[in-house]
């Protein structure tokens, strides 16, 4: 390349290259999603059809009223995450948000385990009314209504 | 009375931007050439309208005047003055308000000192920016209203979320706004070249200081919401590609791609299409993202679904703005010709690169961002985070900031590595030592490694532009581009680190007992309830130590409880070491145990974090120091053209 391209159409040359990394990454950035974006369950549909091990998914539901137990060590925290129809034991290492209550609702940011306990390593509680996790707007208008009446 | 006045600025102001783009749209044609002599005075008072509406708005929150609905809903008496004043811009309407005042005073201010261009250039350009600015104007009185009164008066306000009641946090939106703003001066200097079809170095020269005071601001606003987030949010991450922050980091990398972009079409007159294109789209990425951030669509799709009126609003104006610019461009591409050739290995050939990269780390973040809306519309809740971004982030970044060692030192049009090698041969055993010195430590994610190895090499190579110069007589754009790459990698260094060695410890511990975490002591000597203007707490008082012989320091992590609106939020405690942060969070009172209450604590030692966000300063003030170089060159030559003018004058007499 001792020269200056010689090439009539530089621009054009440019402009592919161009195009081909980006459609390239775009392509890359597809596939990536299809396997990296965590798929949000709620109780019943995570037991009915569970998600790969190793696969990070959110998980929401109501806490149950008076599965919430904290470990020996002072840290670690079990409760069920419930939707009126199926129960899901949840294990959580950390300080728990404040809004986090029984009877309220939360999303857990984790993986299944293999024993049907569902890890978390993050947990999204009910913020105020300005501020609510995308999926528990949603669970509460279509499922939470129905688990706040059964679990009264 | 002072809303009614504030309400009436920004009708008047949204009624010259009219006049601005029918004056200056007429000014382009030959009959209507006087109309053109109107667009200058027009900008500026507009721009001062706005500025007159967004004081009113700033006393009205200073006042705590509840007849005023906005205020009533997101503010209280009892806050501190700073944060009334801040209140005012941080909901959806008054941000909204600053974003057309920061236009309309950025249109004032190019009206003003804008010489270089052709007047026509400048006409179409002013004319431009008024065209965004009344979509904006548009959206705020028919869809948000900032001055609506309120009947009956409420006794009390609702307050503002504790969590933005942060000095940092108040700041935060206005500079990135400013960032956001400049660029669409940079969108208005392209539509406006694209109309009177002037595309040249002197075009680039007329808008590299706009983009680059942009991209300062974009800079010191991203670099200061993660510290903020990293601080505040008691979570202990820096960065968690956040729609929110996708936001901001989308116009930055958008911007970064043009401002390099616009040095290529200065100094060289090549990528002459390319870069009226990124100019494009940086502004539109600024307003996607704010449509994103501003519209609730981000909170859920059928949120925003139930009321649609302003999203919908917001996202009309994406089209017009976004579609009609990119359809010019479509329109016009093809009659901007051909710039200057160039080698593949020489200057342009890396800036061309590094602008490819950049636009596809764009196109990563971008798809990433807007994936998760994409499928909840099809019926599908997901969540993209960390896994997706960090490794398609990083296929891209991490060839860049190969080519970025070497690209500075490359001359234009073309060249040949053999005469550069020798130069890069300490920053490449650089890179090697760190490799083997971590692959020895072992234990470092892929990720982190590569960084850590790239950033010792890239730090050194970013000083060689300097060798053999007179630093003195060195002119600032050259230590502005020294001082910024050298910033990129001490973040870099600081980010691996921090993701590489960050030690984490999470315990229960009762009054007197003592943890540790890494090379640190940490002995919980009391838990206290304090109490604040508009808070109580639980403030713990931690004795920390050092290694073995550190002197014994003491931190205050709290738990706050908010009572206007009701929330709690953690205060962290850092102490900063010269190599690395200790963090420290309080949490709640652990359940009962034999011999005394116990508190939970989440502690950190992270190595050499500090560095991200000095890194992140450094960039900026590279840029900074860039942009006064720039500007003063212009300086000397307006006085030196005056000064031959004035000579001309008296020798003619």
């Amino acid at each position: 390349m001792a020269t200056a391209v010689k090439a009539k159409h530089q621009r054009l040359i440019l402009l592919v290259v161009a195009l081909v990394v980006l459609i390239g990454a775009a392509l890359l950035a597809a596939w990536a999603l299809r396997n990296q974006a965590s798929y949000f369950y709620v109780p019943s549909e995570i037991v009915a059809k569970p998600p790969e091990a190793d696969r990070a998914v959110r998980l929401g539901g109501m806490v149950e009223k008076g599965s919430l137990k904290t470990a020996a060590d002072g840290v670690t925290v079990n409760f069920v995450v419930q939707d009126g129809k199926a129960r899901v034991p949840v294990t959580f290492r950390g300080i728990v948000p404040s809004l986090f209550v029984e009877g309220s609702g939360v999303v857990a940011e984790g993986k299944m385990g293999a024993d049907g306990t569902f890890v978390a390593d993050n947990l999204l509680a009910k913020h105020d009314e300005n501020y609510v996790p995308r999926e528990m707007q949603d669970m509460t208008r279509e499922q939470a209504e129905k688990v706040m009446q059964e679990t009264k | 009375m002072i809303a009614e006045l504030g309400l009436a600025a920004l009708w008047l102001a949204a009624a010259l931007a009219g006049l601005q783009l029918v004056a200056g749209g007429l000014g382009l044609t030959t009959r209507g050439a006087v109309l053109g002599e109107a667009v200058r005075p027009v900008a500026v008072v507009q721009g001062l309208l706005a500025l007159i509406a967004f004081a009113c708005l700033i006393y009205v929150f200073a006042v705590t005047d509840l007849s005023v609905k906005l205020v009533a809903l997101n503010s209280h008496s009892m806050k501190p003055l700073v944060f009334k004043i801040a209140g005012a811009w941080g909901n959806h309407e008054g941000s909204m308000l600053l974003w057309v005042t920061v236009m309309g005073l950025g249109g004032a201010f190019v009206a003003l000192v804008e010489k270089r261009l052709p007047e026509r250039t400048m006409l179409a350009t002013l004319a431009g920016q008024a065209f965004v600015s009344l979509g904006f104007y548009a959206f705020l009185l028919i869809a948000s209203n900032p001055f609506e009164r309120l009947s009956p008066v409420p006794m009390e306000g609702n307050g503002l979320n504790p969590l933005l009641q942060d000095l940092g946090l108040a700041f935060h939106p206005p500079t990135l706004y400013l960032g956001y703003v400049g660029l669409s001066i940079a969108f208005s200097f392209a539509i406006g070249a694209l109309v009177t079809r002037e595309v040249g170095p002197a075009f680039a020269k007329a808008m590299r200081p706009w983009v680059l005071g942009a991209w300062i601001f974009l800079t010191v606003g991203i670099t200061a919401g993660s510290y903020w987030a990293y601080y505040e949010l008691g979570w202990g991450g820096w960065w968690f590609w956040d729609p929110v922050e996708n936001a901001s980091l989308m116009p930055w990398l958008a911007a970064t791609a043009l401002l390099h972009s616009c040095g290529v079409l200065a100094a060289r007159n090549a990528l002459r299409a390319w870069t009226i294109m990124l100019g494009v789209v940086a502004f539109s990425m600024s307003m996607i993202g704010t449509f994103l951030v501003r519209s609730g669509i981000l909170t859920s799709v059928h949120a925003f679904a139930v009321d649609p009126q302003r999203g919908t609003f917001i996202l009309a104006l994406l089209a017009i703005y976004i579609g009609g610019a990119l359809t010019l461009f479509g329109l016009r591409a093809s009659t901007v010709t051909e710039g200057e050739r160039f080698a593949l290995v020489s200057r342009e050939g890396a800036l061309v690169f590094n602008n490819v990269m950049l636009s596809a780390i764009l196109g990563i973040v971008l798809f990433g961002t807007l994936y998760p809306l994409v499928a909840e519309a099809m019926g599908a809740k997901v969540s993209v985070g960390p896994p997706y971004f960090n490794p398609m982030g990083a296929l891209f970044a991490v060839p860049m900031l190969v080519v970025l060692m070497v690209g500075p030192l490359l001359r234009w049009r073309q060249d040949k590595f053999a005469r550069i090698g020798k130069g890069l041969v300490i920053p490449a055993m650089l890179v090697a030592a760190m490799a083997l010195g971590l692959v020895v430590v072992g234990g470092v994610a892929l990720l982190p490694f590569l960084g850590l190895a790239l950033a010792v090499g890239l730090a050194f190579a970013s000083l060689l532009p300097l060798r053999g110069r007179n630093l003195r007589r060195t002119p600032l754009p050259i230590w502005g581009m020294v001082v910024a790459h050298f910033g990129i990698a001490v973040a870099l260094f600081g980010m691996s680190s921090e993701s590489a060695f960050s030690i984490e410890k999470l315990v229960a511990v009762r009054v007197g007992e003592v943890a540790q975490v890494g090379p640190w002591g940490v002995k919980l000597d009391a838990v206290e309830p304090v109490a604040g203007p508009n808070w109580t707490a639980m403030e713990a008082r931690l004795l920390v130590r050092y290694g073995v012989g550190g002197k014994v320091l003491r931190v205050l992590p709290q738990s706050r409880s908010f009572w206007a609106p009701p929330q709690q939020t953690s205060e962290s405690a850092l102490l900063t070491r010269w190599n690395g942060q200790f963090y420290a969070v309080l949490g709640g009172e652990a359940p009962k145990a034999e011999g005394g209450d116990r508190w939970q604590l989440r502690l950190w030692w992270k190595p050499f974090a500090p560095l991200i966000w000095i890194g992140g300063l450094m960039i900026a003030f590279g840029g900074f120091l860039s942009l006064i170089g720039r500007v003063m060159a212009d300086l000397r030559r307006i006085i030196a053209k005056d000064k031959i003018a004035w000579r001309r004058e008296r020798q003619g007499r």
